[in-house]
């Protein structure tokens, strides 16, 4: 059963109560990072109160209370993006960027050669572009590029001649400038008919649509669980059994080991063999309050909400100021998702987003760690509008209100 | 709480709609570096022509928001001309302006008195240390200035 109702999400939302500047918060930053629901801030207060220790080989009673959060987190997100082999293909990092350095570190350093290509996208965040510069220039195989399209879509009329030599297509769910969501299943298909594995970003995807890697037939899936509603400092890592299994450690320490002597040592099986030293366990609760919190809410009912709201954004903005604000994204509202890149003419990203601070609104300028996509449509930065499930129409109002201010200012 | 007219005063307004010495010149014999902001995606070249121990002429390119731009028309404003020695000087009190009192303020005091008058109109820019984040965007031309100064041909 779920239920939803974004006024409802926004009182869950503590943070959603501020003031800011005399005017009540407009948070339109999701993008960036999510704000969490009462149910994981109490979730990781209640863990830090009344469960702490340290997870695994203990026995003692808070202890397996504490491996308890920790393990159901792994089950709760196996579950969430249907991994089919369960709990076992969970591997928590501290972020979606680590778990990208994990892929390429561990797997890629093994499956990688001089003559092989890595396949990524123009719209890539670095998070999946310099770990793996920093891996060819270690090995020498060749990074490549699918082009975007002038309408902000992946440029798919080449991909058979692009996917030559290719052992890894590593793309983004959806893009966080462009708002793009990329066909998955159909590149999945593409990559596994040249004999190619498929890793996909979704640290912008995961925390707005319904996320089934089964479905999409993928091969490598990285998240943050602070851009779904849950906190910072843990990420996830998946993949399938068979691949991990083969999977050298990428961190050493405690934890990771099946056995230490002075001659050497041998690594654990499973995930905990990537997870190296003393994981985040408050964040593992926070997690998995948040996963319980967002599939209360039903992924399809927030994606829905998401869509209207962006639709409804993108009109008014056309709109209200058509000739002065460039939205750098599809106008076409299908595979979209809720982030709006704005080019305000005459007007600095920068500036427009102080503006905006002044009316207690919250976006975000920059080049928001896509540096090869800014290059590609000539810009340095954008403003960026990114919309969560507490987001309202009335955050909106407030948004073009204040923008109206900004660019009167500028003239 | 800083009133936004402190940033956006009508001097740096002036500066960012109609930039001072905007352009090239040609290397050699003029110098040229370019500086960037990671953070914002800012980027700015500033190119400078040294004769004799003096800034004889300096030219900017590049993007960026209202503070930067404006802060490196300024610049360009306040350095063109003088010898290297009063270059350096004014780069040390600006520099100071925006971060010699940094402590100050977090100890919730208000910001330092520097010798604005020696300053001229880059006193429009003291605003911005209010706003602790927009200080990257204010130093960007002043960092780049410094390099190029420190690549001159001894
Ligand atoms: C598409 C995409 N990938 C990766 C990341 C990196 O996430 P994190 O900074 O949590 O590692 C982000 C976050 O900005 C993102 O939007």
């Amino acid at each position: 059963m779920t239920s939803f109702n974004a006024a409802l999400v926004r009182a869950d939302t503590p943070q959603l109560t501020r003031v800011i500047n005399g005017y009540p918060i407009t948070y339109l930053d999701s993008g960036a990072t999510s704000l969490p629901p009462r149910a994981v801030i109490e979730a990781m207060s209640r863990h830090y109160e009344l469960h702490h220790a340290n997870v695994h080989r203990s026995v003692f009673q808070t202890a397996s209370e504490a491996t308890e959060a920790y393990e159901g987190a792994r089950l709760a997100i196996a579950k969430f993006i249907n991994a089919p082999g369960g709990a076992e293909e969970i591997v928590f990092t501290k972020n979606c960027t680590e778990s990208f350095n994990l892929l390429a570190r561990s797997w890629g350093r093994v499956n990688l050669k001089q003559g092989d290509v890595v396949l990524l996208s123009e719209m890539e965040h670095h998070a999946n572009i310099v770990p793996w510069f920093q891996l060819r220039d270690m090995l020498g195989f060749e990074v490549r590029f699918i082009p975007v399209t002038d309408d902000f879509r992946l440029d798919l009329s080449n991909i058979d001649e692009l996917m030559k030599g290719v052992k890894l297509l590593s793309v983004t769910g959806m893009s966080n400038v462009l708002g793009t969501i990329n066909p998955i299943k159909e590149l999945s298909a593409i990559a596994h008919k040249h004999g190619a594995l498929i890793a996909v970003d979704a640290a912008q995807s995961v925390a707005h649509s319904v996320t089934d890697v089964k479905d999409l037939d993928v091969d490598f899936m990285c998240f943050s669980a602070h851009k779904m509603l849950g906190p910072t400092g843990i990420g996830i890592f998946w993949t399938r059994k068979e691949i991990l299994r083969d999977m050298p450690p990428f961190l050493g320490g405690g934890g990771m080991i099946a056995d230490v002597s002075v001659d050497g040592y041998t690594p654990a099986n499973g995930p905990t063999r990537f997870e190296a030293g003393t994981p985040p366990i408050a964040e593992a609760a926070g997690l998995g309050a948040a996963v319980t919190y967002l599939t209360g809410l039903g992924m399809a009912n927030i994606a829905q909400h998401e869509h209207d709201l962006t639709g409804d954004a993108l009109t008014r903005l056309e709109l209200e100021f058509s000739g002065r604000i460039r939205v750098i994204g599809p106008r076409d509202m299908t595979n979209r998702g809720g982030v709006i890149s704005i080019d305000v003419d005459g007007v600095h990203p920068h500036d427009v987003a102080q503006m905006l601070d002044q009316f207690g609104v919250c976006v975000r300028p920059g080049h928001h760690c896509a540096k090869p996509l800014m290059k590609r449509f000539g810009l340095n930065a954008t403003a960026r509008i990114s919309y969560g499930p507490y987001s309202l129409v009335r955050d909106t109002d407030m948004l073009l209100e204040a923008l109206h201010s900004a660019i009167g200012m500028f003239g | 709480m800083a009133g936004l007219e402190d940033l956006y005063k009508e001097i740096i307004m002036d500066h960012y709609r109609s930039p001072r010495n905007r352009g090239e010149l040609p290397t050699p014999p003029a110098v040229c570096t370019e500086g960037f902001n990671p953070l914002c995606g800012d980027q700015i070249t500033v190119y400078i022509d040294v004769t004799d121990g003096v800034l004889k002429d300096i030219k900017i390119t590049g993007q960026g928001c209202s503070i930067s731009q404006s802060s490196s028309s300024l610049m360009s404003a306040a350095v063109k001309g003088k010898s290297l020695e009063q270059v350096q000087e004014t780069i040390g009190t600006f520099k100071q302006l925006m971060t010699g009192h940094e402590t100050a303020l977090e100890d919730g005091g208000e910001p330092e008195k520097v010798d604005i008058r020696a300053l001229g109109e880059l006193a429009a820019l003291q605003g911005v240390v209010k706003f602790p984040v927009r200080i990257k965007c204010a130093v960007l031309a002043w960092n780049t200035l410094s390099q190029a100064l420190s690549e001159l041909p001894s």
